[in-house]
Formats: C-alpha cells, structure tokens, sequence
C-alpha cells in the first residue's frame, strides 16, 4: 500500500514569456501522506499546483492525480480533487453557506446532499454562528477555514492547498493546521505549499525544495536538516583546557572552533545517535570537565540557505515577526527541535562563517 | 522471498453521476448564484428597476411635450417600445461588468478547477441575465401604463413586442460576455456600456424619430439593430411607427430585421465567447 503514488509530477516545465516559472520539476506523493511545497515567492510552486489541479497545461512534462493523467484528461482529474488556492476564490457576495452549497451542485452532488454536507463542514470548521453571513464580512481566518471547507464538500482524495495559513495570526494558523491534521487521520493524500518552515516541518511528511523553477531538495524534514550538514555542536568548559580540542576534533566534521577566552568551542558535526554523550565521554575520558553541552539542528531556514543561497523569503509585512514567535513557542517536535531564535540573521552568519 | 515494490501511481475511481442533466443542473446553479448577488446589491438592480421609471418620466414629461411625431399620434405610445429598448440595451453592461469581476477575483478559478461543464459559466450568467430583462421589462411596462401608454393590440401581439426586445436584449449579453472576457479590469469592462451601448441606445429612434438628424446619422439610425427593434415592437403594439416611410430595408421589414439580428448576432458572438472564455482560461 506504502508504494502507491497519489501525485505523481514528472518533468514539468512551465515557462511564461521569459520566465521560467517551472523549470523541470519532479516529485511524488504517496497515497495518504502530505507534502510539503517549500519555497520562496515566486519559486513556481503555485504553478506546480496550477498544473496538477488542471487550471494550467505544462509545456513539457507529465503528471498524474488519483492515477489520472491531468493534461488528457482534465474533467476526471477535478472530480478527484479539492482545492484550496489563494488565486481561486469564493463568491463574496454569497453566505458561507451558499458558497458551500454552490461548490457542492456544481459538482453534481445534488441540491440536498450538497446542503447537508455544507452543514456538517460548517460544524466542522466552527463555522456555524457565520454560516448564513456575508462572505465579505469574514475574517482571514474564517475565509480560509472556509476555503479548506470547500475543498472538502465532495469528500476527495486528493488536496491541494496552496499556502493555506499565508497572511493568518498564530491562532488561526494553529487551527488550520489541526484541520489539516484530522484530514491525514481520514486518508486524505495532500499537496500542501508553504513559504513557512514551520508550517512544513509541522505538517509534512517530506518536503520537496522549489527555487527559481528547480527541485533543490527532496526528503523529509530530518533528511533534509541532516543534508544540510549544518548541525553545531557547542560545548562551554569548566575552565580552559589544552587537551579538549584534540579529544573532540576526530568527532566533528571540520575543525573545531575556540573562543578567545578558551571556554566555548564550537564545530559542525553530523547527525548522529547519541552524539553528545560520545563527546562528553571523550572530554571525560581527557580530563576536561564540561559546563554545558548542546548541538544544534538546522532549521529548515539554514536548510534553504545551505542550498540555494537564499533565505526563504517572507512578506515584509508586521505580521511575520508574529509567526517567528509563534513558531518558536509552537514548533519544537522531537529531537529536531526547531530553533525558536528570531533572529534569522544571526545563525545565517553563522552559516556563512561555517561555510567559508 | 522478497518482491520489490515500485512506486506506481494509484488509480483511483469515483463514478461520475453521468446524467445528462448535468449540464442543466450547472446553468442553473450558476445562473441562480448571479440573482442571489442582485439580491445581496440592491443597488446593481436599479439599472433594471429605477432607471426605466425614471427615463419614462423624463423622456414623457420634460422633452415629451417638445417632441412631434411625424404622421401624428401620441409620444408617449411612440416613446414606450423605445424606453424598452433603451433599458435592456443599457443593462446588459451588467453582464461584461459582472463577468470581468469573475475573472479577476479568481472566481473563474475556482470554477474551472470543478468538474463543471465549461459552458456553464457563460451561459448561466445570460440566463440570469435574462430573467432580470424580464423584471425589467415588467417595470417599464407598468410604468408606461401609468403615465399613459395605451396599446389596442391583442394581447399576443404585445407579448411578441416584449419578447423581440428581451431576445435581442440576451443576443447582446453575448457580446457583453466577449467584452468581460477581454477587459483589462471590471472598470474598463464599464466604460464599454458609455461607449458602445449608449451610443447604439441612442443613435436610433428609440427616443425620437430620425427624420432630423443629419443625413449621415439618420443613415446609421436606420440600420442601427436598436431602431429595427423599436420599430418592430411600435408595430406589433399599433402604436405610432413614424420609421414606416423610411425607405431602409430594415424599417420596411423591422420584424425581420430584428430576428435577423438577434440570430446573427448570438451565431456570432456566443461562438467568439466561448472562444474568448478557452482562450482566457488557457495558461
């Protein structure tokens, strides 16, 4: 079951006038998984999903949806298919629930069943006190709920979501994502873009790196902070001691970094179980006595950097500043733990310190 | 024993319901979601709803009393197939305006990703525009009784008379559809209205005879569809048709002339709209 594909994107190249807004790009999603879009502004992910979701054609390239082939046959691709896009809107002048309704009729479901079905994803969305307002008068959030709401109407397999909590405050992000979440539980296979490394580190179950029209990387969250090899180790002694640096440096990837004071030492290492027990123990086992231990894993921002040169670009408005706390305060899941420092800047530094 | 599993894609069926009702069902969801947006803004009906009582009134009261009929009889008989005329011409800018805003809030989008039938879109909002014509043409006429329009036609014929008009009327949707579907912005898809449909309103004798016009305009007036469509209406409903002596093929025989034009006209432009529409929706 593991191995069958529901997305398959093979190739796909798209150019408007002079630019390439997909330059041959590749990837799988396998039935009742999420992946991750992960790019910049303009990477071409919306044209990845423009052209799975049939509103747009490659220009070479190949792709399937639910098995379907989506440029020969288009009409059974979007019987397979919900789609929640930023370009694709809803009516505002209708009610939540008209526009739940209309969804739902245009997709043959019958006037009834469609009437019914809005009721229940209302309910599901807490919708419900809005339901018979104007869409006009929703909120972000709400619009978005709404949106993911009718995606949903004929129960697809298949989702697309295109940069579902872009523009949304933590809260209504949180509960995006928790939507997103039952959706996996129900089997639902999900073609998610993101700008937001949280949100794919938190959702997907890998992530696939676009920039400038390419595929820069392929894996999961872990792999991909693994690949990255940016993982740092930084050890603050008791007191200074000659023999720390020799015990640790066969360890580390590189070489190992002395503060002026002699106290702090610091080095890139790769991933490994159990890695900072086996560099106590070696400092131990040299007599060099350790005040604090930590190795830190990438974030999938030093991720991208490390691969394109580029920090992923955020909109400048105010409110990102309240999505890098929120992802500090709400994202740490496992030993990966993203790194809650706001300050992109400062370990971007020190990347590039790393790397040169 | 071990089998290598190769990742293939997995096919997936969901029946399609089929039905040859399908595409029906699909016009007139879309054509009901354009009258629930009249009802939401009231304000975009009062082309249909005020505007023709207003017009009847000024064009009956203030220039009215100015105006003479040659061949003699009332100008308010003569004036109702033309306010008719004028009303429904002007409304269907209505119908570039709402299409235009369609395509450039990314409601064209969402529809297109649905397993909809294409057409759908185009021909639901003409459905929807036709049955507000119909209001339209309601009010005009209760607003012509009222001042004093009066018709000794039978009853079928001033049907006939209000049909010509609303069919014409959905002819010219079409083209408003080809507009929308080109227009740079909701805006600009307006200022179609002032600069086609005004003028094609006007440069006509929906509003007065063409006899004195300059002869160069009077020519247009003559062929112009909007002066066939009034002066067939003015001759189903016995009212006065001063355009009868005018020696142009279409005020010899504007019943046909008419139809013509209307049929000509969907032929033409229904066809171009929905090769717009492709066009469009092609990226």
């Amino acid at each position: 079951m593991d191995t069958d594909l529901m997305i398959q994107a093979e190739g796909l190249q798209k150019r408007y006038g002079d630019t390439h807004a997909l330059a041959g790009v590749s990837f799988d999603v396998p039935a009742g998984t999420i992946l991750g879009l992960l790019g910049p502004n303009g990477a071409g992910k919306t044209t990845a999903v423009r052209i799975l979701t049939t509103l747009a054609t490659p220009d070479a390239g190949s792709a399937t949806v639910a098995g379907i082939d989506v440029v020969k046959h288009p009409n059974e691709v979007r019987r397979h298919i919900g789609v929640a896009a930023q370009d694709a809107t809803l009516d505002g002048l209708l009610t939540g629930r008209q526009n739940l309704t209309l969804v739902g009729e245009l997709c043959d479901m019958g006037r009834g069943a469609a009437k019914a079905r809005a009721a229940e994803l209302l309910e599901q969305f807490e919708l419900t006190y809005a339901a018979d307002r104007v869409l006009k008068g929703y909120s972000g959030g709400m619009r978005r709920r709404l949106d993911l709401a009718a995606s949903l109407m004929t129960r697809p397999p298949v989702l697309f979501l295109d940069e579902p909590t872009t523009g949304l405050d933590p809260t209504s992000r949180q509960r995006v994502w928790d939507a997103i979440r039952v959706l996996l539980d129900e089997g639902v296979t999900v073609l998610l873009t993101t700008q937001y490394l949280e949100e794919a580190d938190e959702l997907a179950h890998r992530i696939v790196v676009v920039n400038h029209g390419l595929v820069v990387a392929d894996g999961t969250p872990m792999e991909l902070k693994e690949a990255s090899k940016s993982a740092r180790v930084e050890v603050t002694l008791a007191a200074p001691s000659p023999a720390a640096v020799p015990a640790i440096a066969a360890l580390v990837a590189g070489q190992v970094q002395m503060s002026e004071d002699g106290r702090q030492l610091s080095a890139g290492v790769d991933s490994s179980p159990g890695l900072a027990t086996t560099l106590v123990r070696a400092l131990d086992a040299a007599g060099v006595l350790v005040d604090n231990i930590e190795i830190r894993q990438p974030s999938l921002d030093d991720v991208f950097f490390s691969l394109t040169g580029d920090h992923i670009e955020e909109d400048v408005t105010g409110d990102d500043g309240v999505d890098g706390d929120d992802g500090g305060g709400g994202g740490g899941r496992g030993p990966s733990g993203v790194d809650p420092s706001p300050d992109g800047s400062g370990r971007a530094a020190e990347l590039e310190g790393a790397n040169a | 024993m071990t089998t290598t599993l190769v990742p293939r894609p997995v096919r997936v069926d969901r029946p399609s319901s089929g039905s040859f009702l399908g595409p029906v069902a699909d016009i007139w969801a879309m054509a009901r979601r354009n009258l629930v947006h009249i009802s939401r803004e009231p304000m975009q009906l009062s082309d249909v709803t005020i505007q023709p009582v207003l017009f009847t009134f000024l064009f009956v009261f203030i220039f009215g009393g100015a105006i003479p009929i040659p061949g003699g009889g009332s100008y308010k008989d003569y004036l109702l197939a033309g306010i008719l005329a004028l009303n429904l011409v002007t409304s269907v800018m209505g119908t570039a305006v709402g299409l235009s805003t369609d395509l450039h809030e990314g409601m064209i989008d969402r529809f297109r990703a649905l397993p909809i039938w294409r057409p759908s879109v185009l021909i639901g909002r003409s459905a929807a525009d036709f049955m507000t014509s119909c209001l339209c043409a309601l009010i005009v006429g209760l607003t012509g009784l009222v001042v004093g329009w009066r018709s000794d036609a039978s009853g079928l014929a001033i049907l006939a008379g209000f049909l010509l008009v609303l069919f014409f009327a959905y002819s010219l949707t079409w083209i408003a559809q080809c507009v929308g579907l080109n227009a740079k912005s909701p805006e600009s898809a307006a200022s179609f209205g002032f600069i086609v449909l005004f003028p094609l309103a006007f440069v006509s004798n929906a509003m007065v005879p063409t006899a004195h016009m300059p002869g160069w305009m009077q020519a247009i007036a003559d062929w112009n569809p909007v002066s066939a469509v009034c002066a067939a209406v003015r001759d189903l409903w016995n009212n006065p048709n001063p355009s009868k002596v005018i020696n142009a093929w279409p005020m010899q025989h504007p019943v046909e002339a008419s139809l013509i034009w209307t049929v000509v006209i969907i032929a033409v432009a229904a066809p171009m709209a929905s090769y717009f529409f492709n066009k469009r929706c092609t990226d």
